[in-house]
Formats: structure tokens, C-alpha cells, sequence
């Protein structure tokens, strides 16, 4: 518990640094766009973003929840997905060097083009998205499952063998939890690319979303508010991937301690 | 009839209790394949043990220790030779306790390994932490505790997987000499209550003399059996006992130690 409470400390100073970095570039470009006299059609000032923010608020708000539900569902199945696939490749050895090929390539499949031929299969709703969000997070968390099922220590392994510990036994008592971290860090990776993978997904094809409300946007020369949705999906990416880090730290407190040393050889 | 290279546990009902041996390895060698071409790690090593005796093995650094207490366990077969034991267990030279799972539950593990309910692997493992000194620890993580206490629950989790042969691997290397001290004080105490055969791997000669009936002396790489030298004095033994220190002396001879 008190290291938890110290590194919320360490936190409070490193989230003051990047605010302070923050205010900084907003004020740049507050003064690159006030004083270079730029056209805020093209760039609009950070305040102009703000003045959007709040005076779409309903509309934003309600677009966030489309494309928030999209998030969050295409990562939830992706990390069941990715759960059962590193499971299987890590079992087999077959499964392993037949799917990690295939795995790999479907990382090279070009998602904004192919997001209008999901739309036409699928039509307008959350099903196209949520095979967008999930593609596009699903490569992460099972690498970083696999490297996790991978840092058991051989020796730990030795020793349930001599336990008597059937296969099953070993990956229930200790390599399902000693992926678990890998599960996470997996999992903050892929919130990133989802909330992305979720936008270009609604630019192909949909009649809502915080992608569907830029699109609009542009179209309609309303810069300041198509920003204003680049605001709401940055900070949704950062509160996600912060928010799966408290949930580590909730769940999995001793992955946050210093295991790493105790693990190497004295 | 046994064949070369096999791994065999012995069947207690097929020899006469007596005579069977819990460990025996006959002209045992074991080869490992490296980027320098092929090392031996144990040349001709043959050895006995019979059921509740301890036999500690010494010698410097690379001599084949932890090959040798992987054959016994099962877990590697010898390139020529043959090894005969009842089932083993190892206690690693690092604790390797899981993080996330308390005192108890690590002292449990194995008892877990073996399919039994959480539950009734706590129940089985409390008394031990109890007669450890570690009960009011049950709760606590691995961080929390100390090397010392760490390397008890590791042990009380090798005795509890319930195998005749202990493998114990520089149980108290890692540690410093009055917990080292304390710890073999409480090996030698749980092994008098709950006797097992145990084969304890060491380069404390000190420790060897302490602990053990018997001690093999192996040479360094690739280890064979420079002597094997019983010790005069039983169980339990004390540092002070001239007797022990005369063996102790001996066994420095034999390792090659300056008199």
C-alpha cells in the first residue's frame, strides 16, 4: 500500500511536467495563430478549440459515447482473442510456427482500405468497427502475452516438475499469472491503436462517432470542432492507457515491485 | 537389468528394504553440447545413498553439482551410466517464490502442483510455517520477507511435495553467515522430525560437516569423485565438536585447500 502511495506521488510530479509541456505548445500556437494572422478556417487557435469543445458538448458527447463503446468492446474482444491465441501458440509448437506468420501479416493489411469493403459487408453499425478495433489491437497483446508466458524462469519450471505438476497444473499455478503483466502492457499498446483503428472505421462508413462528427466537420469548414474531436480521442487514449495502468497496479501489485531483481541470479 | 543412459525410479517392492539404496549412481557421466564444443560436466561419478541418510557433495565452482541433483531428480538423464532413486524433489538454490501468491500459499505450492484444493494445501502447509517461526508471515508476500525466511518457505515447499529424496541445491549460498547459520540449525532440526534422504549440494565446508553422514568431494570440471569421507560424529552435531573439525580439515585437504 505505501508504495503504491509513493509512486501516485511520483505520478503527481510527472503529470505536472507534461501539463507545463502542454501549456506551452497550446501557447505557441495560441500566438503562431493570433499573431502570424493565419486563416483559423485552416488552424484555428486553441481557444477557438475550447469555445467548440464547448458549445458542441451535446453533440460531442454523444458522438464519444458512439465511438467509445467501439473502443472499448473491440478491445475487450481482442484481449480475449489474443488470450486464447497466445495460449494455443504457447502450447503448441505448431500452432505457434504456423499462426505467427499469418499473425504478422494480418498487421500489413492496409485497415483504411480495407474499412469501405468491412462497411459494404456489414453495413453502417458497430460490427465493422469492432473488426477494425479488434485487427488493429489484437497484434500487441498477444506478443506481449507470449514474451510473458515466455519470462517464466526455466528453473520454477524444473521444480513443479519435480512437484509432480501435470502441464495443465504448471500454466493454471504459474504461467497464466506470470503473463498477466505482458497482458497489460499488451493491452495499453492496443488502446492506442484502437481508439485510431475506431476512427478510420467511422470515416468509412458511419452516421455517428467522434470519426464520423471530424469527418462532417471538415467537410463543412468547422475546423475549430473537427479539432475539438482530436482533443476528445487524445485525451480518451491517455485516460485508457492510464486507466489500464491503475488497474495493473489494483490488481497485480507485485508486478509493480522490484521482481525483476529478485529473479536474477545472486 | 538397467540400461546405459536410462533414468530409472527404483520399485521398492522388487528389492528387499534393506538393501535398496533411496540414490544410487553407477559410473555416471553426463556431456553437455556447448558453443566450445562438448563439455563434461561429470565424469564416472558413482554414489549411494540408503533411506534417512544425508549426503552432502563439495567442490569448487562448475564441478557438476547442480548436473548431479538434476539426475537424481529425473529432470536430465546421463550420457553414461545409470542412476536409480526414489522420486525427488529439488530446493532450488534461489527460492524462486511466486510473487504474487502469500507465505503460505508458496509453502503450498506443491501440494497445488499435485491438483490438491487451495484450500487443504494451506491447511497442510500452516503447521510448518508454524514450527518455522513464520506463522505470523502466512499472509505476506515474498517481497516482504527476508532471505532468510524466504529460503524456509522454499524448503517447507520441497518437504511438503511429499518425495523420499530431498535434492537441495546450495540451500543457504545466498545468504549471510548468521542467517546461514540459523538456517542449518532449522534443516537440521525438520529433518530430524520428518527424516528424509537428502543429497545437499554445498561449497561450505563448514555446512558439509555439520549436516551431513556422509561427504562426496568432486573435483572441478569435469567432476569426479575425489573421496568420500563418512563423518564420525552423529546426529546432532555441533561446529565446535573436534571431531567435525578434523573432518572438516580433511575434507579442505582433499579439495586441494592449503593446510
Amino acid at each position: 500500500m505505501r508504495r503504491a502511495v509513493i509512486r501516485f506521488g511520483a505520478d503527481r510530479r510527472s503529470l505536472l511536467h507534461a501539463f507545463l509541456l502542454l501549456v506551452a505548445l497550446a501557447g505557441a500556437w495560441e500566438l503562431y495563430v493570433d499573431v502570424g494572422g493565419g486563416n483559423s478556417l485552416v488552424l484555428p487557435a486553441p481557444h477557438q478549440i475550447a469555445v467548440a469543445l464547448y458549445q458542441d458538448r451535446s453533440l460531442l458527447w454523444s458522438n464519444f459515447l458512439v465511438t467509445a463503446e467501439e473502443v472499448l468492446l473491440g478491445v475487450l474482444f481482442a484481449v480475449v482473442a489474443a488470450l486464447a491465441l497466445a495460449t494455443a501458440m504457447h502450447f503448441s509448437r505448431i500452432v505457434r510456427s504456423s499462426v505467427y506468420p499469418l499473425l504478422i501479416a494480418s498487421q500489413t493489411i492496409p485497415i483504411p482500405l480495407m474499412a469501405p469493403i468491412l462497411v459494404l459487408w456489414l453495413g453502417f453499425g458497430l460490427e465493422p468497427k469492432l473488426i477494425v478495433v479488434g485487427l488493429v489491437s489484437f497484434f500487441s497483446i498477444v506478443v506481449t502475452t507470449l514474451a510473458g508466458f515466455a519470462s517464466v524462469d526455466p528453473e520454477l519450471t524444473k521444480l513443479m516438475r519435480t512437484f509432480g505438476a501435470s502441464r495443465w497444473r504448471l500454466f493454471v499455478s504459474v504461467e497464466l499469472r506470470w503473463a498477466l503483466p505482458g497482458v497489460f502492457t499488451g493491452a495499453r499498446l492496443a488502446v492506442i491503436f484502437a481508439v485510431l483503428g475506431a476512427v478510420l472505421a467511422e470515416e468509412a462508413g458511419a452516421n455517428s462517432g467522434l470519426g464520423y462528427v471530424f469527418t462532417q466537420s471538415v467537410a463543412q469548414l468547422l475546423t475549430a470542432r473537427a479539432f475539438a474531436t482530436v482533443v476528445i480521442l487524445s485525451a480518451f487514449a491517455i485516460l485508457l492507457f492510464a486507466g489500464i495502468g491503475l488497474i495493473q497496479r489494483i490488481a497485480l501489485p507485485w508486478s509493480r515491485q522490484p521482481i525483476g531483481s529478485e529473479l536474477e541470479p545472486r | 537389468m538397467v540400461a546405459a543412459g536410462e533414468t530409472v525410479a527404483a520399485d521398492p517392492s522388487s528389492l528387499p528394504e534393506r538393501a535398496a539404496p533411496a540414490v544410487r549412481l553407477e559410473r555416471v557421466t553426463r556431456r553437455y553440447t556447448g558453443r566450445r564444443g562438448v563439455v563434461t560436466a561429470l565424469q564416472d561419478v558413482s554414489l549411494a545413498l540408503a533411506r534417512g541418510e544425508i549426503m552432502a557433495v563439495v567442490g569448487p565452482s562448475g564441478c557438476g553439482k547442480s548436473t548431479l541433483l538434476e539426475l537424481v531428480c529425473g529432470l536430465q538423464r546421463p550420457d553414461e551410466g545409470t542412476v536409480q532413486a526414489e522420486p525427488a524433489v529439488l530446493m532450488p538454490q534461489r527460492d524462486l517464490l511466486l510473487p504474487w501468491a502469500s507465505a503460505l500459499d508458496n509453502a503450498g505450492l506443491a501440494l497445488r502442483a499435485q491438483g490438491l484444493p487451495r484450500a487443504e494445501a494451506r491447511r497442510r502447509a500452516a503447521p510448518w510455517l508454524d514450527r518455522l517461526g513464520l506463522a505470523e508471515f502466512a499472509d505476506a508476500r515474498p517481497a516482504e520477507l527476508s532471505g532468510g525466511m524466504r529460503q524456509r518457505i522454499s524448503f517447507v515447499r520441497s518437504l511438503l511435495a511429499g518425495k523420499d529424496v530431498l535434492a537441495l541445491d546450495e540451500p543457504f549460498a545466498s545468504l549471510d553467515a548468521i542467517t546461514r547459520a540459523e538456517g542449518q540449525a532449522w534443516l537440521a532440526e525438520a529433518l530430524a522430525a520428518e527424516p528424509r534422504t537428502v543429497l545437499l549440494v554445498t561449497h561450505d565446508v563448514e555446512e558439509a560437516v555439520l549436516l551431513a553422514d556422509r561427504i562426496a568431494v568432486l573435483s572441478a570440471r569435469p567432476g569426479r569423485m575425489l573421496a568420500e569421507l563418512a563423518n564420525p560424529a552423529s546426529r546432532p552435531r555441533h561446529r565446535t565438536d573436534p571431531e567435525l573439525i578434523a573432518l572438516r580439515e580433511r575434507v579442505l585437504v582433499t579439495l586441494g585447500a592449503p593446510a
